[in-house]
Protein backbone atom coordinates (compact mmCIF):
# COMPACT_ATOMS: atom_id res chain seq x y z
CA UNK A 1 0.00 0.00 0.00
CA UNK A 2 1.09 3.35 -1.13
CA UNK A 3 0.19 7.03 0.15
CA UNK A 4 0.20 9.50 -2.79
CA UNK A 5 0.40 13.43 -1.73
CA UNK A 6 -0.48 15.63 -4.47
CA UNK A 7 0.07 19.61 -3.92
CA UNK A 8 -1.20 21.58 -6.79
CA UNK A 9 -3.05 24.36 -7.70
CA UNK A 10 -6.06 24.98 -6.51
CA UNK A 11 -8.16 25.32 -9.58
CA UNK A 12 -7.22 22.33 -11.07
CA UNK A 13 -9.52 20.29 -7.95
CA UNK A 14 -12.18 19.29 -10.49
CA UNK A 15 -10.22 18.61 -12.89
CA UNK A 16 -7.85 16.38 -10.85
CA UNK A 17 -10.96 15.02 -8.68
CA UNK A 18 -12.59 14.14 -12.12
CA UNK A 19 -9.69 12.00 -13.79
CA UNK A 20 -9.01 10.31 -10.43
CA UNK A 21 -12.94 9.15 -10.36
CA UNK A 22 -12.76 8.07 -14.60
CA UNK A 23 -9.70 6.12 -13.48
CA UNK A 24 -10.97 4.60 -10.45
CA UNK A 25 -9.43 6.61 -7.69
CA UNK A 26 -12.81 7.67 -5.92
CA UNK A 27 -11.47 7.95 -1.95
CA UNK A 28 -9.73 10.17 -1.16
CA UNK A 29 -9.00 13.44 1.49
CA UNK A 30 -8.50 17.43 0.72
CA UNK A 31 -6.98 20.15 1.95
CA UNK A 32 -6.78 23.65 1.40
CA UNK A 33 -3.11 24.51 2.08
CA UNK A 34 -0.46 27.09 1.55
CA UNK A 35 3.30 27.07 1.00
CA UNK A 36 6.45 27.47 -1.13
CA UNK A 37 8.46 25.32 -3.64
CA UNK A 38 11.98 26.37 -5.17
CA UNK A 39 10.86 29.09 -6.75
CA UNK A 40 10.33 30.98 -3.72
CA UNK A 41 6.93 32.10 -4.36
CA UNK A 42 5.34 34.49 -6.40
CA UNK A 43 7.87 37.83 -6.85
CA UNK A 44 5.80 40.97 -7.80
CA UNK A 45 7.66 44.29 -8.75
CA UNK A 46 5.93 47.33 -7.53
CA UNK A 47 7.31 50.68 -8.97
CA UNK A 48 11.28 48.91 -8.86
CA UNK A 49 10.57 47.76 -5.20
CA UNK A 50 10.22 44.01 -5.03
CA UNK A 51 7.32 42.01 -3.33
CA UNK A 52 7.16 38.65 -2.24
CA UNK A 53 4.36 36.60 -1.83
CA UNK A 54 5.90 33.31 -0.64
CA UNK A 55 2.80 31.39 0.59
CA UNK A 56 0.77 30.29 -2.23
CA UNK A 57 -2.08 28.91 -1.68
CA UNK A 58 -2.58 25.11 -3.07
CA UNK A 59 -4.94 21.95 -2.74
CA UNK A 60 -3.26 18.78 -0.85
CA UNK A 61 -5.01 15.29 -1.81
CA UNK A 62 -4.32 12.41 0.30
CA UNK A 63 -5.70 8.95 -0.76
CA UNK A 64 -4.19 5.11 -0.49
CA UNK A 65 -3.45 2.80 -2.93
CA UNK A 66 -2.28 -0.51 -4.31
CA UNK A 67 1.47 -0.41 -4.73
CA UNK A 68 0.39 -1.59 -8.50
CA UNK A 69 -1.69 1.53 -9.00
CA UNK A 70 0.90 4.25 -8.12
CA UNK A 71 1.57 5.01 -11.74
CA UNK A 72 -1.16 5.29 -13.10
CA UNK A 73 -2.39 7.59 -10.14
CA UNK A 74 0.28 9.75 -10.60
CA UNK A 75 0.09 10.00 -14.71
CA UNK A 76 -3.85 10.61 -14.08
CA UNK A 77 -2.91 13.81 -11.21
CA UNK A 78 -0.48 15.12 -13.62
CA UNK A 79 -2.20 14.77 -16.65
CA UNK A 80 -4.95 16.95 -14.72
CA UNK A 81 -3.18 19.42 -12.50
CA UNK A 82 -0.34 20.57 -14.87
CA UNK A 83 -0.28 23.74 -16.71
CA UNK A 84 3.52 23.63 -17.44
CA UNK A 85 4.32 26.82 -15.34
CA UNK A 86 6.64 26.60 -12.42
CA UNK A 87 3.94 26.18 -9.11
CA UNK A 88 2.07 23.09 -10.56
CA UNK A 89 3.00 21.11 -7.92
CA UNK A 90 4.38 17.98 -6.14
CA UNK A 91 3.90 14.35 -5.76
CA UNK A 92 4.60 12.10 -2.91
CA UNK A 93 4.70 8.74 -2.67
CA UNK A 94 4.62 7.48 0.94
CA UNK A 95 4.76 3.59 2.02
CA UNK A 96 1.59 2.66 4.29
CA UNK A 97 2.11 -0.10 7.05
CA UNK A 98 -1.42 -0.58 7.59
CA UNK A 99 -5.46 0.86 7.38
CA UNK A 100 -7.59 0.39 9.52
CA UNK A 101 -11.88 0.88 8.80
CA UNK A 102 -13.02 2.92 11.54
CA UNK A 103 -16.65 1.25 11.29
CA UNK A 104 -15.74 -2.45 10.74
CA UNK A 105 -12.43 -2.88 12.60
CA UNK A 106 -11.56 -4.42 8.92
CA UNK A 107 -7.32 -3.98 9.14
CA UNK A 108 -5.61 -4.14 4.98
CA UNK A 109 -1.85 -3.98 5.21
CA UNK A 110 -1.09 -4.88 1.42
CA UNK B 1 -36.68 80.09 -0.83
CA UNK B 2 -36.79 78.64 2.82
CA UNK B 3 -36.18 75.07 2.61
CA UNK B 4 -38.55 73.19 4.77
CA UNK B 5 -37.22 71.90 8.11
CA UNK B 6 -39.11 68.52 7.97
CA UNK B 7 -37.94 68.03 4.41
CA UNK B 8 -34.42 68.41 4.89
CA UNK B 9 -34.09 66.42 7.72
CA UNK B 10 -35.54 63.98 5.65
CA UNK B 11 -33.28 64.13 3.13
CA UNK B 12 -30.28 64.40 5.65
CA UNK B 13 -31.23 60.85 6.40
CA UNK B 14 -31.74 59.68 2.57
CA UNK B 15 -28.43 61.21 2.38
CA UNK B 16 -26.68 59.14 4.48
CA UNK B 17 -29.18 56.29 3.51
CA UNK B 18 -27.71 56.24 -0.11
CA UNK B 19 -24.01 57.01 0.73
CA UNK B 20 -24.60 53.36 2.82
CA UNK B 21 -25.45 51.55 -0.55
CA UNK B 22 -21.98 51.94 -2.24
CA UNK B 23 -19.80 49.84 0.72
CA UNK B 24 -23.38 47.61 0.47
CA UNK B 25 -22.13 47.00 -3.17
CA UNK B 26 -18.39 46.22 -2.15
CA UNK B 27 -19.80 43.39 -0.03
CA UNK B 28 -22.01 42.89 -1.88
CA UNK B 29 -19.33 42.16 -4.94
CA UNK B 30 -16.49 41.04 -2.19
CA UNK B 31 -18.62 37.71 -1.48
CA UNK B 32 -19.20 36.83 -5.10
CA UNK B 33 -15.52 36.71 -5.85
CA UNK B 34 -12.38 34.36 -4.89
CA UNK B 35 -11.18 34.71 -1.40
CA UNK B 36 -7.89 36.36 -3.11
CA UNK B 37 -10.26 39.31 -4.51
CA UNK B 38 -12.09 40.56 -1.24
CA UNK B 39 -10.40 43.16 -0.34
CA UNK B 40 -9.64 44.54 -3.76
CA UNK B 41 -13.68 44.63 -4.38
CA UNK B 42 -14.75 46.01 -1.46
CA UNK B 43 -11.72 48.66 -1.97
CA UNK B 44 -13.04 49.64 -5.48
CA UNK B 45 -16.21 50.52 -4.21
CA UNK B 46 -14.94 52.66 -1.18
CA UNK B 47 -12.44 54.29 -4.20
CA UNK B 48 -15.58 54.94 -6.59
CA UNK B 49 -16.99 57.00 -3.38
CA UNK B 50 -14.06 58.97 -2.37
CA UNK B 51 -13.67 59.76 -6.58
CA UNK B 52 -16.95 60.95 -7.23
CA UNK B 53 -17.25 62.99 -3.99
CA UNK B 54 -14.15 65.29 -4.56
CA UNK B 55 -15.39 65.18 -8.44
CA UNK B 56 -18.90 66.01 -7.60
CA UNK B 57 -18.07 69.30 -5.40
CA UNK B 58 -15.30 70.25 -7.97
CA UNK B 59 -17.40 70.28 -10.81
CA UNK B 60 -19.50 67.23 -11.54
CA UNK B 61 -22.24 68.94 -9.15
CA UNK B 62 -22.07 71.99 -11.48
CA UNK B 63 -22.17 69.66 -14.92
CA UNK B 64 -25.20 67.63 -13.90
CA UNK B 65 -27.08 70.46 -12.29
CA UNK B 66 -25.15 73.64 -13.77
CA UNK B 67 -27.35 75.81 -15.78
CA UNK B 68 -28.37 74.36 -19.21
CA UNK B 69 -26.03 74.18 -22.22
CA UNK B 70 -27.84 73.65 -26.00
CA UNK B 71 -29.79 70.48 -23.28
CA UNK B 72 -26.43 68.63 -23.03
CA UNK B 73 -24.43 69.64 -20.20
CA UNK B 74 -24.53 72.08 -17.99
CA UNK B 75 -22.07 74.92 -17.42
CA UNK B 76 -19.51 75.73 -15.00
CA UNK B 77 -21.23 78.16 -13.30
CA UNK B 78 -21.21 76.06 -9.87
CA UNK B 79 -17.42 75.15 -10.03
CA UNK B 80 -16.40 74.21 -6.90
CA UNK B 81 -19.94 74.92 -5.09
CA UNK B 82 -19.33 78.66 -6.16
CA UNK B 83 -23.05 80.01 -5.44
CA UNK B 84 -24.64 76.90 -3.82
CA UNK B 85 -25.77 77.59 -0.23
CA UNK B 86 -28.35 77.22 1.68
CA UNK B 87 -31.40 78.50 0.20
CA UNK B 88 -33.84 76.35 -1.99
CA UNK B 89 -36.96 75.31 -2.73
CA UNK B 90 -38.01 72.82 -0.43
CA UNK B 91 -34.57 71.56 0.76
CA UNK B 92 -31.17 73.71 0.78
CA UNK B 93 -29.17 73.58 -2.71
CA UNK B 94 -26.25 72.21 -0.86
CA UNK B 95 -27.94 69.65 0.20
CA UNK B 96 -29.33 68.30 -2.92
CA UNK B 97 -26.36 68.18 -4.00
CA UNK B 98 -24.99 65.78 -1.22
CA UNK B 99 -27.91 63.64 -1.80
CA UNK B 100 -27.17 63.84 -5.74
CA UNK B 101 -23.23 62.69 -4.99
CA UNK B 102 -24.26 59.74 -3.46
CA UNK B 103 -26.32 58.47 -6.68
CA UNK B 104 -23.09 59.30 -8.79
CA UNK B 105 -20.80 57.38 -6.15
CA UNK B 106 -23.25 54.22 -6.11
CA UNK B 107 -23.47 54.60 -9.70
CA UNK B 108 -19.43 54.07 -10.78
CA UNK B 109 -19.27 51.33 -7.54
CA UNK B 110 -21.71 49.06 -9.64
CA UNK B 111 -19.59 49.31 -12.74
CA UNK B 112 -16.97 47.49 -11.18
CA UNK B 113 -18.62 44.13 -11.39
CA UNK B 114 -16.99 44.17 -14.99
CA UNK B 115 -13.55 44.38 -13.71
CA UNK B 116 -13.69 42.19 -10.97
CA UNK B 117 -10.39 40.41 -10.12
CA UNK B 118 -8.34 41.85 -12.74
CA UNK B 119 -8.51 45.69 -12.81
CA UNK B 120 -5.37 47.87 -11.76
CA UNK B 121 -6.35 50.06 -8.93
CA UNK B 122 -4.76 52.89 -10.31
CA UNK B 123 -6.08 52.63 -13.93
CA UNK B 124 -9.66 52.29 -12.32
CA UNK B 125 -9.13 55.38 -10.64
CA UNK B 126 -8.50 57.29 -13.93
CA UNK B 127 -11.23 55.44 -15.61
CA UNK B 128 -13.70 56.08 -12.53
CA UNK B 129 -12.89 59.95 -12.80
CA UNK B 130 -13.24 59.83 -16.71
CA UNK B 131 -16.43 57.82 -16.68
CA UNK B 132 -17.66 59.60 -14.07
CA UNK B 133 -17.40 62.91 -15.96
CA UNK B 134 -18.31 61.70 -19.33
CA UNK B 135 -21.22 58.89 -19.12
CA UNK B 136 -22.41 60.14 -15.40
CA UNK B 137 -22.77 63.71 -15.18
CA UNK B 138 -24.46 64.05 -19.09
CA UNK B 139 -27.14 61.52 -18.38
CA UNK B 140 -27.94 63.24 -15.10
CA UNK B 141 -28.06 66.77 -17.19
CA UNK B 142 -29.94 65.18 -19.96
CA UNK B 143 -32.89 63.23 -17.13
CA UNK B 144 -32.49 65.62 -14.15
CA UNK B 145 -30.72 68.71 -15.01
CA UNK B 146 -32.76 70.37 -17.74
CA UNK B 147 -31.33 68.57 -20.84
CA UNK B 148 -32.96 67.06 -23.34
CA UNK B 149 -35.09 64.30 -21.83
CA UNK B 150 -36.65 66.29 -19.36
CA UNK B 151 -37.47 68.96 -21.59
CA UNK B 152 -38.89 66.07 -24.27
CA UNK B 153 -40.77 64.70 -21.00
CA UNK B 154 -39.06 61.21 -20.66
CA UNK B 155 -39.14 60.62 -16.92
CA UNK B 156 -36.72 59.02 -14.50
CA UNK B 157 -37.96 59.10 -10.76
CA UNK B 158 -34.90 58.14 -8.89
CA UNK B 159 -32.25 57.05 -11.45
CA UNK B 160 -33.50 54.07 -14.24
CA UNK B 161 -31.75 55.37 -16.36
CA UNK B 162 -28.69 57.64 -14.54
CA UNK B 163 -27.91 55.05 -12.67
CA UNK B 164 -29.37 51.52 -13.51
CA UNK B 165 -29.08 51.62 -17.43
CA UNK B 166 -25.31 54.11 -17.16
CA UNK B 167 -23.81 51.55 -15.10
CA UNK B 168 -24.97 48.16 -16.15
CA UNK B 169 -24.53 48.81 -20.19
CA UNK B 170 -21.29 50.97 -18.97
CA UNK B 171 -20.14 47.49 -17.35
CA UNK B 172 -20.83 45.58 -20.56
CA UNK B 173 -18.83 47.71 -22.86
CA UNK B 174 -16.23 47.65 -19.83
CA UNK B 175 -16.03 43.85 -19.55
CA UNK B 176 -15.35 43.59 -23.40
CA UNK B 177 -13.04 45.75 -23.55
CA UNK B 178 -10.88 44.41 -20.24
CA UNK B 179 -11.11 40.53 -21.35
CA UNK B 180 -12.41 37.36 -19.22
CA UNK B 181 -10.68 36.42 -16.27
CA UNK B 182 -7.99 33.69 -16.29
CA UNK B 183 -9.38 30.62 -16.64
CA UNK B 184 -12.88 31.72 -17.09
CA UNK B 185 -14.84 29.13 -18.72
CA UNK B 186 -12.34 26.59 -17.47
CA UNK B 187 -12.51 25.93 -14.09
CA UNK B 188 -15.04 26.84 -11.29
CA UNK B 189 -14.96 30.31 -9.87
CA UNK B 190 -17.28 29.93 -7.44
CA UNK B 191 -18.68 33.07 -4.82
CA UNK B 192 -16.00 32.77 -1.55
CA UNK B 193 -18.39 34.24 0.94
CA UNK B 194 -22.08 34.25 0.56
CA UNK B 195 -23.84 35.61 3.48
CA UNK B 196 -21.16 38.70 2.92
CA UNK B 197 -23.14 39.25 -0.82
CA UNK B 198 -26.66 38.96 1.10
CA UNK B 199 -25.39 41.36 3.92
CA UNK B 200 -24.06 43.53 0.85
CA UNK B 201 -27.67 43.19 -1.10
CA UNK B 202 -29.47 44.06 2.46
CA UNK B 203 -27.49 46.90 2.82
CA UNK B 204 -28.55 47.92 -0.67
CA UNK B 205 -32.58 46.76 -0.01
CA UNK B 206 -32.56 49.26 3.46
CA UNK B 207 -30.63 52.27 1.62
CA UNK B 208 -32.83 52.31 -1.38
CA UNK B 209 -35.37 53.18 0.73
CA UNK B 210 -33.23 56.73 0.85
CA UNK B 211 -32.85 56.52 -2.49
CA UNK B 212 -36.38 55.95 -3.70
CA UNK B 213 -38.40 57.54 -1.26
CA UNK B 214 -35.65 60.05 -1.13
CA UNK B 215 -36.20 61.43 -4.65
CA UNK B 216 -39.51 62.35 -3.74
CA UNK B 217 -37.06 65.23 -2.02
CA UNK B 218 -39.94 65.84 0.37
CA UNK B 219 -41.10 63.86 3.45
CA UNK B 220 -44.67 63.67 2.00
CA UNK B 221 -47.17 61.62 0.29
CA UNK B 222 -45.20 60.77 -2.77
CA UNK B 223 -41.97 59.76 -0.80
CA UNK B 224 -44.17 57.05 1.31
CA UNK B 225 -45.61 55.78 -2.01
CA UNK B 226 -42.19 55.12 -3.20
CA UNK B 227 -40.97 53.32 -0.34
CA UNK B 228 -43.80 51.31 -0.16
CA UNK B 229 -43.72 50.25 -4.53
CA UNK B 230 -39.73 50.13 -3.61
CA UNK B 231 -40.36 47.38 -1.00
CA UNK B 232 -42.88 45.78 -2.88
CA UNK B 233 -40.96 45.55 -6.50
CA UNK B 234 -37.89 44.19 -4.35
CA UNK B 235 -40.12 41.35 -3.10
CA UNK B 236 -41.79 40.11 -6.06
CA UNK B 237 -38.29 40.44 -7.37
CA UNK B 238 -37.07 37.91 -5.42
CA UNK B 239 -39.46 35.22 -5.18
CA UNK B 240 -39.54 35.75 -9.15
CA UNK B 241 -35.89 34.83 -9.39
CA UNK B 242 -36.22 32.24 -6.54
CA UNK B 243 -39.13 30.27 -8.75
CA UNK B 244 -36.99 30.24 -11.66
CA UNK B 245 -33.90 29.12 -10.34
CA UNK B 246 -36.05 26.61 -7.94
CA UNK B 247 -37.87 24.98 -11.66
CA UNK B 248 -33.71 24.75 -12.94
CA UNK B 249 -32.26 23.76 -9.89
CA UNK B 250 -32.30 24.96 -6.50
CA UNK B 251 -33.54 27.95 -5.16
CA UNK B 252 -30.08 29.51 -4.24
CA UNK B 253 -29.65 32.57 -1.55
CA UNK B 254 -27.59 33.89 -4.21
CA UNK B 255 -30.11 33.64 -6.78
CA UNK B 256 -32.99 35.45 -4.37
CA UNK B 257 -30.51 38.43 -3.37
CA UNK B 258 -30.30 39.19 -7.26
CA UNK B 259 -33.82 38.85 -7.52
CA UNK B 260 -34.12 41.50 -4.78
CA UNK B 261 -31.55 44.21 -6.86
CA UNK B 262 -33.12 43.68 -10.02
CA UNK B 263 -36.81 44.26 -8.61
CA UNK B 264 -35.14 47.26 -6.97
CA UNK B 265 -33.68 48.68 -9.99
CA UNK B 266 -36.51 48.12 -11.91
CA UNK B 267 -38.92 49.74 -9.89
CA UNK B 268 -36.28 53.09 -9.07
CA UNK B 269 -37.18 55.11 -12.31
CA UNK B 270 -40.86 54.43 -11.87
CA UNK B 271 -41.13 54.58 -8.24
CA UNK B 272 -42.94 57.96 -8.50
CA UNK B 273 -45.73 57.13 -10.63
CA UNK B 274 -46.48 53.90 -10.05
CA UNK B 275 -49.08 52.19 -6.84
CA UNK B 276 -47.95 48.73 -5.45
CA UNK B 277 -49.95 46.57 -7.80
CA UNK B 278 -47.80 47.58 -10.34
CA UNK B 279 -45.05 46.80 -8.75
CA UNK B 280 -45.63 43.69 -7.97
CA UNK B 281 -45.90 43.36 -12.07
CA UNK B 282 -42.50 45.47 -12.33
CA UNK B 283 -40.74 43.29 -10.02
CA UNK B 284 -41.61 39.91 -10.61
CA UNK B 285 -41.16 40.62 -14.88
CA UNK B 286 -37.59 41.56 -13.68
CA UNK B 287 -36.73 39.26 -11.39
CA UNK B 288 -37.25 36.67 -14.38
CA UNK B 289 -35.74 39.02 -17.19
CA UNK B 290 -32.95 39.89 -15.45
CA UNK B 291 -32.48 35.33 -14.86
CA UNK B 292 -32.68 35.13 -18.24
CA UNK B 293 -30.61 38.01 -19.10
CA UNK B 294 -27.67 36.41 -17.12
CA UNK B 295 -28.21 32.81 -18.43
CA UNK B 296 -27.48 34.24 -21.65
CA UNK B 297 -24.63 35.82 -20.39
CA UNK B 298 -23.24 33.17 -19.23
CA UNK B 299 -23.94 30.65 -22.69
CA UNK B 300 -22.31 33.63 -24.63
CA UNK B 301 -19.34 33.24 -22.07
CA UNK B 302 -19.11 36.80 -21.62
CA UNK B 303 -17.30 37.45 -18.22
CA UNK B 304 -19.10 40.35 -17.35
CA UNK B 305 -18.28 38.89 -13.94
CA UNK B 306 -20.68 40.05 -11.30
CA UNK B 307 -23.68 40.62 -13.67
CA UNK B 308 -23.93 44.26 -13.15
CA UNK B 309 -25.48 44.27 -17.35
CA UNK B 310 -27.88 41.27 -16.41
CA UNK B 311 -29.63 42.68 -13.68
CA UNK B 312 -29.16 46.70 -13.10
CA UNK B 313 -28.56 47.02 -17.22
CA UNK B 314 -31.71 45.14 -18.03
CA UNK B 315 -34.08 45.55 -14.82
CA UNK B 316 -32.99 49.26 -15.75
CA UNK B 317 -34.48 49.08 -19.16
CA UNK B 318 -37.43 47.26 -18.03
CA UNK B 319 -38.57 49.53 -15.24
CA UNK B 320 -37.99 52.77 -17.31
CA UNK B 321 -40.19 51.50 -20.32
CA UNK B 322 -42.76 49.78 -17.81
CA UNK B 323 -43.07 53.25 -16.09
CA UNK B 324 -44.90 53.77 -19.48
CA UNK B 325 -47.18 50.92 -18.78
CA UNK B 326 -48.17 51.22 -15.66
CA UNK B 327 -47.97 54.84 -14.49
CA UNK B 328 -51.03 55.71 -12.90
CA UNK B 329 -51.90 59.66 -12.82
CA UNK B 330 -53.37 59.61 -8.98
CA UNK B 331 -50.08 59.04 -8.04
CA UNK B 332 -47.47 61.24 -10.19
CA UNK B 333 -50.06 62.76 -12.35
CA UNK B 334 -49.14 60.24 -15.90
CA UNK B 335 -50.92 57.90 -17.14
CA UNK B 336 -49.51 54.94 -18.57
CA UNK B 337 -50.82 52.36 -21.24
CA UNK B 338 -52.85 50.61 -19.21
CA UNK B 339 -54.39 53.51 -18.32
CA UNK B 340 -55.08 54.41 -22.11
CA UNK B 341 -52.59 56.44 -23.08
CA UNK B 342 -49.75 55.31 -25.03
CA UNK B 343 -47.61 58.78 -25.29
CA UNK B 344 -45.17 58.18 -22.26
CA UNK B 345 -44.33 54.54 -23.42
CA UNK B 346 -43.13 55.91 -26.71
CA UNK B 347 -41.23 58.77 -25.11
CA UNK B 348 -39.76 56.25 -22.32
CA UNK B 349 -38.42 53.87 -24.79
CA UNK B 350 -36.62 56.62 -26.56
CA UNK B 351 -35.16 57.41 -23.29
CA UNK B 352 -34.12 54.00 -22.50
CA UNK B 353 -32.49 53.63 -25.80
CA UNK B 354 -30.45 56.36 -26.09
CA UNK B 355 -28.95 56.20 -22.87
CA UNK B 356 -28.12 52.88 -23.18
CA UNK B 357 -26.68 53.80 -26.92
CA UNK B 358 -24.60 56.27 -25.07
CA UNK B 359 -23.36 54.69 -21.82
CA UNK B 360 -22.26 52.16 -24.08
CA UNK B 361 -20.39 53.74 -26.63
CA UNK B 362 -19.13 56.61 -24.38
CA UNK B 363 -17.72 53.51 -21.76
CA UNK B 364 -16.55 51.94 -24.42
CA UNK B 365 -13.80 54.66 -25.87
CA UNK B 366 -13.13 55.54 -21.99
CA UNK B 367 -12.08 52.00 -21.43
CA UNK B 368 -10.25 51.56 -24.79
CA UNK B 369 -8.21 55.01 -24.07
CA UNK B 370 -7.53 53.99 -20.81
CA UNK B 371 -6.10 50.51 -21.65
CA UNK B 372 -4.10 51.77 -24.83
CA UNK B 373 -2.17 54.63 -22.40
CA UNK B 374 -2.30 52.70 -19.16
CA UNK B 375 -3.24 49.05 -19.22
CA UNK B 376 -6.50 48.05 -17.38
CA UNK B 377 -5.48 44.98 -16.50
CA UNK B 378 -3.03 43.97 -13.81
CA UNK B 379 -0.36 41.03 -14.97
CA UNK B 380 -0.74 37.25 -15.31
CA UNK B 381 1.15 36.72 -12.13
CA UNK B 382 -0.94 39.40 -10.63
CA UNK B 383 -4.20 38.05 -10.93
CA UNK B 384 -3.23 35.05 -10.01
CA UNK B 385 -1.86 35.95 -6.82
CA UNK B 386 -5.11 37.85 -6.13
CA UNK B 387 -5.76 41.63 -6.05
CA UNK B 388 -6.07 41.86 -2.68
CA UNK B 389 -2.13 41.19 -1.90
CA UNK B 390 -1.28 42.84 -5.58
CA UNK B 391 -2.78 45.91 -5.72
CA UNK B 392 -3.06 46.35 -1.52
CA UNK B 393 -0.63 44.12 -0.22
CA UNK B 394 -3.26 42.86 2.32
CA UNK B 395 -5.11 39.35 3.12
CA UNK B 396 -8.26 38.24 4.28
CA UNK B 397 -6.42 35.58 6.29
CA UNK B 398 -3.46 35.76 8.26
Amino acid sequence: MKKIEAIFRPEKLDDVKTALAENGFFPLTVSDVRGRGAQKGIQLQYRGKMMEVDLIPKIKIEMVIRDDDVPKAIGTIRAAARTGRYGDGRIFVIPVELSAMVRTGLFVSE
Amino acid sequence: MIPDSGNTAFILICTALVMLMTPGVGLFYGGLVRRKNLISMFALSFAALAIVSVQWILFGYSLAFGPDIGGLIGSLEYIGLRGVDFSGAGIPDLLFMAFQMMFAAVTLAIITSAVAERIKLSSFIIFGLLWTTLVYDPLAHWVWGGGWMAASGILDFAGGIVVHISAGWGALALALVIGKRAGFGQYSMEPHNIPLTLLGGALLWFGWFGFNAGSALAANGLAVNALIVTNTAAAAGTLAWMAASWINGKPSSIGMISGSIAGLGAITPAAGFIDPIGAVIIGAVSGLLCYYALLWRLNRSLDESLDAWAIHGVGGVWGTVALGIFAVSGIGGITGLIGGSSAQLALQAVGAVAAVAYAFAVTFMIAKAVDLTMGLRVTEEEEYVGLDISQHGESIYV
